[in-house]
């Protein structure tokens, strides 16, 4: 079960895009869907289709892997696309029954909202599946540093969102050793009636409760130990360096931002 | 019903059609005796873990087929009616204590007899019986299994499992962690079941006194393959190649072997257990007497 678990998982590479700061891919993919909402005709989403199509293909990952990321949402994304096909007022109708009235134009948001949906999971799959977690977190601390000037300890922030991402495998495959003992006493997960599904849980959740509080204390002890003090000071083991091609990335932005501000209606 | 175990042809591949995907095991071929003790051992990360969990189905071979009593499994086997498998082949995994979730100890190890069907009451009794045989009392019934000590605990997630009533009983490096002496208690206590109540064992540790001293049979894997397969008297022979495979021989062989370099004794058959040792040493040290005199 948890191996199906690819989205927003980092595969190494030697990509354009893996070679890129992470600073530069977490402000383009902000950027990128910021500037999704100024699309709003089909030129503009030409636009930015082959822009993030560009992306991926520099990404040198294998385009399966987007598709998995669209998967887990695709209902969301279905349902919105309906809602917003049903109840867009248009010209051209091109379907009536009774309340239902699907027009021209109903259709054509319709897809827009697919496509833009689609394409910032993209642009975010690309991201997270470029991007080492760690290199995420130094790239969200620097970001968030401007906020130290109003006393928000950005660096404790930072610390407990790389703790969290650190642990995730670990409490994987923790959840995986636990879930096999369980199944070894009898227990069937995901079988029976929904009340059953959520009995099955409880042999699950609170084994993970206790072993993540130990670790918890565990790794603070260690931390204490060897005399961490937070951020005051502290010099990184990681150094972000910003390149030429991260430069160039941002221009390619500022290009498809000023293209779109052209293109739209 | 016999309850052998046999792998044929067994692969395993981890996350396959991912780039992710490692091998772990590569067509392997062995076999566990009904009533049998066996030991696997391997230094880590040669497959150990993968096999132990084909023991009962919770992997299903990606090549090749487990057979276990009748039931034959292959990548292609169904996941419906694994159950009635699962309760006959326990599996006490690493650091089981892991496992424990319930508020009382009672209710903890009655909680795989009931998904087998017993009832509450049925359960508890059977818990009630077991903790004597791990070596706690009926005053542990009602404690949270969260305030006991880690051997403690540990005692009680094997009970959990016993509960089962297995005929096969497969034990993950069962006294990692615990001190010499719940170790050699539980050991024993292993032991006594397949000795007395005819429990197929199959035990994987690190342990190569614990072989020798309870193992009947003994599989070495490496890399995903098994290497050799036999008993261990005839395994602990040839300790070069033992060290080859980063593994040691146990400390009794070790002892003989010191034995035989320095006053050129032979040893035979090879002391497995430290009884077996001082019997031929009192032989030789005899005979040494007797020539002396």
């Amino acid at each position: 079960m948890m191996e199906k678990l690819i989205f927003g998982r980092y595969i190494p590479g030697q990509s354009f895009i893996h070679k890129l700061d992470p600073r530069s891919k977490l402000m383009g993919a902000i950027w990128f869907i910021v500037i999704i909402f100024l699309a709003n005709n089909w030129l503009t989403y030409v636009a930015l289709t082959v822009f993030v199509l560009t992306a991926v293909k520099l990404s040198e990952i294998n385009p399966k892997f987007f598709i998995n990321g669209v998967k887990p949402l695709i209902w969301l994304i279905l349902f919105t696309v309906i809602l917003q096909i049903l109840f867009t007022s248009g010209q051209t109708i091109w379907f009536r029954f009774g309340p239902v009235v699907i027009s021209q134009e109903g259709l054509l948001n319709g897809a827009f909202i697919f496509t833009r949906f689609v394409l910032i999971i993209f642009m975010s799959t690309i991201l997270t599946l470029t991007t080492m977690p760690l290199s995420l977190t130094d790239a969200i601390e620097f970001l968030l540093r401007p906020l130290n000037a109003i006393k928000v300890p950005v660096h404790e922030i930072a610390l407990m969102l790389s703790i969290a991402l650190r642990f995730v495998p670990t409490l994987m495959d923790e959840t995986e050793k636990i879930m096999n003992a369980q199944r070894a006493r009898g227990i069937d997960f995901g079988e029976g009636n929904i009340y059953q599904q959520m009995k099955s849980i409880v042999p699950l959740l609170i084994p993970l409760f206790v072993s993540s509080f130990n670790r918890a204390e565990e790794l603070a002890t260690a931390m204490e130990a060897r005399g961490y003090k937070g951020g005051e000071g502290r010099t990184k083991y990681r150094q972000l360096a910003w390149e030429n091609r991260d430069t160039l990335v941002m221009v390619a932005f500022v290009c498809l931002s000023v293209g779109l501000f052209v293109l739209r209606t | 019903m016999a309850m052998d175990i046999r792998f044929e042809e067994v692969g395993y591949t981890y996350q396959q059609g991912t780039p992710f995907q490692s091998r772990a095991l590569h067509d392997i071929n062995l076999s566990i005796k009904d009533s049998s003790f066996t030991a696997l051992v391997g230094h880590t990360g040669s497959g150990k873990s993968t096999v132990l969990q084909h023991l009962n189905a919770l992997k299903k071979p990606t090549s090749g087929q487990v057979t276990i009593g009748d039931r034959v499994i292959t990548h292609f086997s169904e996941d419906k009616g694994l159950k009635s498998l699962r309760k006959k082949v326990g599996i006490v995994f690493q650091f089981p204590e892991a496992q424990l979730f319930e508020e009382t100890v009672g209710k903890d190890i009655a909680f795989g007899p009931k998904n087998f069907g017993l009832s509450e009451e049925e359960g508890l009794a059977k818990a009630r019986e077991l903790l004597p045989l791990v070596g706690l009392d009926e005053s542990f019934m009602e404690r949270s299994p969260f305030d006991l000590s880690g051997g403690q605990m540990r005692r009680v997630a094997i009970a959990g499992v016993l509960a089962l009533e297995p005929e096969v009983l497969v034990l993950d490096e069962p006294t990692a962690g615990l001190d010499p002496q719940g170790r050699k208690d539980v050991m024993d206590m292993f032991y006594n079941l397949y000795k007395n109540q005819g429990l197929t064992v199959v035990l994987v540790t690190h342990q190569m006194d614990d072989v020798a001293t309870y193992a009947d049979h003994m599989i070495v894997l490496e890399k995903g393959t098994v290497m050799k397969e036999g008993h261990p008297r005839d395994l602990f022979k040839e300790a070069g190649w033992l060290s080859s495979m980063q593994l040691g021989v146990p400390s009794t062989v070790r002892f003989a072997h010191e034995l035989e370099e320095k006053f050129q004794w032979t040893f035979d058959p090879l002391p497995l257990t430290t009884d077996e040792l001082a019997e031929q040493m009192q032989h030789k040290l005899a005979d040494k007497a007797g020539e002396s005199l």
